[in-house]
């Protein structure tokens, strides 16, 4: 095998589909290169090639259907059955009814759905810019920047299980930062910060604020740094303000970045989980999809089909999110 | 290999060398998690060995645990191969746990928790075990080690009461009674609110304790069959007498700590511990929290009072620990010696020399060594003339967490929303309940 490659080794590949086509179906093409095509079809894909290549797509593609494709439409599937997750036996087909009890019955499913909602306008709206006014900031090479980058970007290296774990320190009601501060740690006094139904879900979203903006810093910085600085010079010689050259120059420019930050602020406020989890295991006011997904699914006795039909509904918000974004990128590449 | 007449040749071979090396690496790496998932988690099956997956992970009943195994092997000269989890961790996980390889024994809890995996065929039934050791077993605990089918599936170790517990140096000093009924509670409650005090210690955190709360309240206030039958999915919670129980609960609710859904059971523990709070209803784990020798000899606790006479004080929330065998024990002669073993009193001593916050479920074993708590804890529960194991292990597992626990929390803050609560913990009771 090894002497049929080096006898070759300086052809070239100048028909690819006549080497990829199997040779007795093609007999017209190989036989104007009758000696050559042959030869270089198999120094192309020799058996080994295509074992080799079989793996390395085969492998990532099975791994890929067995663990997002069929574990998908399985759930997809068992949406629509009642399971307690013993023995298949016990799976019974219920049409539609789960979702019918989850519209109508659970009193935890529409304000899970409303404080998704909210988690992602507040992203947007805070955090969000003030990431980007950060990097602004952060950009112009002021004294000590790396330090403030550092101390900025630090909550987006910890864990969100020790996100949770710290604010819900900060709120405890009895013993907390806060509330030992301005005193609401008596009786007939207190604030309950990670109970009150009014209160826990805005606390979350400062500690998840904090970690944010630091992530958007980041992101905008990188974008900061790839601005053209001749844009800078050109705007300044026409005489254009800070402000003015900002709105103008900068932030079009940071266009690609936008629709990363995007994206990434819409997939952190549909999987919002741990944070919410360790920091009061989604109590009322708090309740988020993802964590009635766990609580029906994980535990004991099970409810898999009805965790799976919340899932099913998370899956159909997310690609109601993700399949514009999609198609708009798609066609903006095709136009390209 | 032959020396090449061409340089392009040379990156052929090492590059595919080097791919198949890659390929062989990525179907080895996916290999290993599969074939890992074959080897299940017992590690032997001789016949010297007994493999047992536990819950006991927090420091002293994990203790308490190991000197109970090691007296076993001692006498019988079988090993005890112990597979600790996380306490919660494992019961999530129970179900895959139960249905892949499990120790042959594991422990678990009475109750409806048993027979619910009794029922599933994920145990052993054990009536060959407790023909060796029924005698040692008053008959309410016999009757919570049944499954739906009335075979055996469970030997109970320990148990431990739920009561209101206080400090009495704090009932002393303001010259306080303990309250026998409903009024006098009341009365009691007013009084120290006006002492300053937290009149009921609570939180709510965790989601389970207000559990324990409504099943003091309506067991005074209906009786125990009553409360059984809701459990059971039977009753209804639109009923009538549902309702009362929870009118009986708005009534000392303004008594409660505030704040308790942001506060966790052993920060509203500690407010006893300071002496801000009088009282708590809790279970006797509260122990646990009072660390210095001193508190704990100062802590005291009485029954819920009565509310409804015919009933009284007649139902004490007692839950109970112990063991069941999995479905296919690797060691099935060795289990069953193992469970034989831990259904005497010996081993119930043994256990309770380390771990003085239960007490133990057999009635023959030693009380001498018990501490005044326990010893009360122990009278307490053997003068019932009901047990009941908690809502959790009464009821079923996914409808007191997915429906339950959101709804007392949600009570707690809010108890004029009350009947809209109650006909959705109906609805989604009768779905949850409907659905086998």
């Amino acid at each position: 095998m090894s002497s049929q490659i080096t006898g070759t080794g300086t052809g070239t590949p100048s028909n690819p589909e006549a080497a990829a086509a199997p040779p007795p179906g093609t007999p017209g093409t190989t036989a104007v290169k009758k000696r050559r095509v042959p030869q270089g079809h198999r120094r192309l894909l020799t058996r080994r090639d295509r074992i080799t290549l079989g793996l390395m797509a085969g492998v990532p593609t099975i791994l890929h259907v067995a663990l997002v494709w069929v574990t998908a439409l399985a759930s997809i599937a068992l949406a629509f059955t009642t399971w307690d997750g013993i023995g298949f036996s016990s799976i019974k087909w219920v049409g539609f009814d789960n979702f019918q009890q989850l519209f109508n019955d659970n009193p935890q499913f529409w304000p899970a759905v409303q404080h998704n909602v909210i988690w992602f306008v507040v992203l947007f709206l805070i955090p969000t810019p003030f990431g980007l006014f950060l990097a602004v900031q952060l950009d112009k090479k002021i004294r000590f920047t790396r330090i403030y980058q550092a101390a900025y970007f630090l909550p987006v290296v910890l864990s969100m299980a020790v996100i949770g774990f710290v604010w819900q320190l900060v709120y405890n009601p009895d013993t907390g930062l806060i509330n030992s501060v301005i005193g609401a740690n008596k009786p007939g006094h207190y604030i309950d910060w990670i109970g009150d139904p009014n209160l826990n879900l805005w606390a979350i979203l400062v500690a998840a604020s904090w970690r944010h903006a630091g992530y958007m810093m980041i992101l905008y910085l990188a974008g900061l740094k790839g601005v053209d600085p001749s844009l800078r010079e050109a705007s300044a010689l026409d005489g254009a303000n800070e402000w003015q050259t900002f709105k103008n120059v900068i932030f079009p420019v940071l266009r690609p970045i936008n629709t990363i930050v995007l994206v990434v602020t819409i997939i952190e406020s549909l999987r919002a989980f741990d944070l919410v989890y360790v920091f009061n295991g989604g109590t009322q006011g708090t309740e988020l999809l993802s964590i009635l997904v766990t609580n029906n699914i994980i535990g004991e006795s099970s409810r898999i089909g009805y965790g799976s039909a919340i899932a099913v509904v998370l899956l159909l918000i997310s690609l109601g999110v993700i399949i514009p974004y999609l198609i708009s990128t798609f066609r903006k590449e095709r136009r390209a | 290999m032959r020396p090449s007449p061409s340089p392009l040749h040379l990156p052929g071979p090492s590059r595919r060398s080097v791919l198949r090396g890659v390929g062989g690496a990525v179907a080895l790496g996916a290999g290993i998690p599969l074939l890992s998932a074959c080897g299940g988690s017992s590690t032997s099956s001789d016949s010297k060995t007994v493999t047992l997956g536990s819950n006991g992970s927090d420091a002293v009943p994990k203790k308490a645990y190991a000197s109970v195994y090691k007296a076993f092997t001692a006498s019988s000269k079988i090993s005890v191969d112990v597979n600790t989890k996380d306490h919660n961790t494992f019961q999530e996980s129970i179900n895959s746990y139960l249905q892949g390889t499990p120790d042959d024994v594991f422990n678990w809890f009475a109750g409806y928790r048993m027979q619910f995996f009794a029922a599933k065929g994920l145990a052993t039934p054990i009536d060959d075990v407790w023909k060796t050791i029924s005698a040692n077993f008053p008959s309410a605990m016999q009757d919570l080690s049944k499954g739906a089918d009335g075979k055996f599936y469970f030997v109970p170790l320990t148990t431990y009461p739920w009561a209101i517990f206080y400090r009495k140096s704090v009932f002393k000093k303001y010259g306080y009674e303990v309250p026998t009924t409903w009024s006098a509670f009341i009365a009691l409650c007013t009084q120290m609110k006006k002492d300053n005090l937290v009149p009921i210690a609570f939180g709510d955190k965790d989601a389970w304790p207000a559990l324990g709360t409504f099943d003091q309240i309506n067991c005074r206030t209906n009786g125990y069959d009553f409360h059984i039958s809701l459990m059971k999915g039977e009753a209804s919670w639109t009923d009538a007498k549902t309702r009362a129980t929870f009118d009986n609960w708005t009534e000392i609710l303004p008594f409660h700590q505030d704040g308790s859904v942001g506060r966790t059971w052993q920060d509203a523990a500690q407010s006893v511990v300071s002496k801000k709070a009088g009282m708590y209803l809790l279970g006797m784990f509260v122990a646990q929290q009072f660390t210095n020798a001193a508190d704990l000899a100062d802590l005291d606790f009485f029954p819920f009072p009565e509310i409804d006479p015919s009933f009284g004080q007649d139902t004490v929330e007692a839950p109970t620990d112990g063991y069941m065998m999995s479905k296919s024990p690797k060691n099935h002669a060795g289990a069953v010696k193992l469970l034989e073993f831990l259904g005497t009193p010996a081993a119930e001593e043994t256990y309770l020399k380390a771990d003085p916050s239960v007490v133990a479920a057999s009635d023959k074993a030693d009380t001498g060594a018990y501490s005044a708590l326990q010893k009360k804890g122990y009278d307490l529960i053997a003068g019932a003339k009901h047990l009941t194991q908690y809502m959790d292990r009464d009821s079923r597992p996914d409808f007191t967490s997915t429906v339950m626990q959101p709804a007392m929390q949600s009570f707690i803050r809010n108890p004029k929303g009350i009947d809209s609560l109650l006909s959705s913990i109906e609805r989604q009771k009768k779905t949850i309940f409907a659905s086998s």
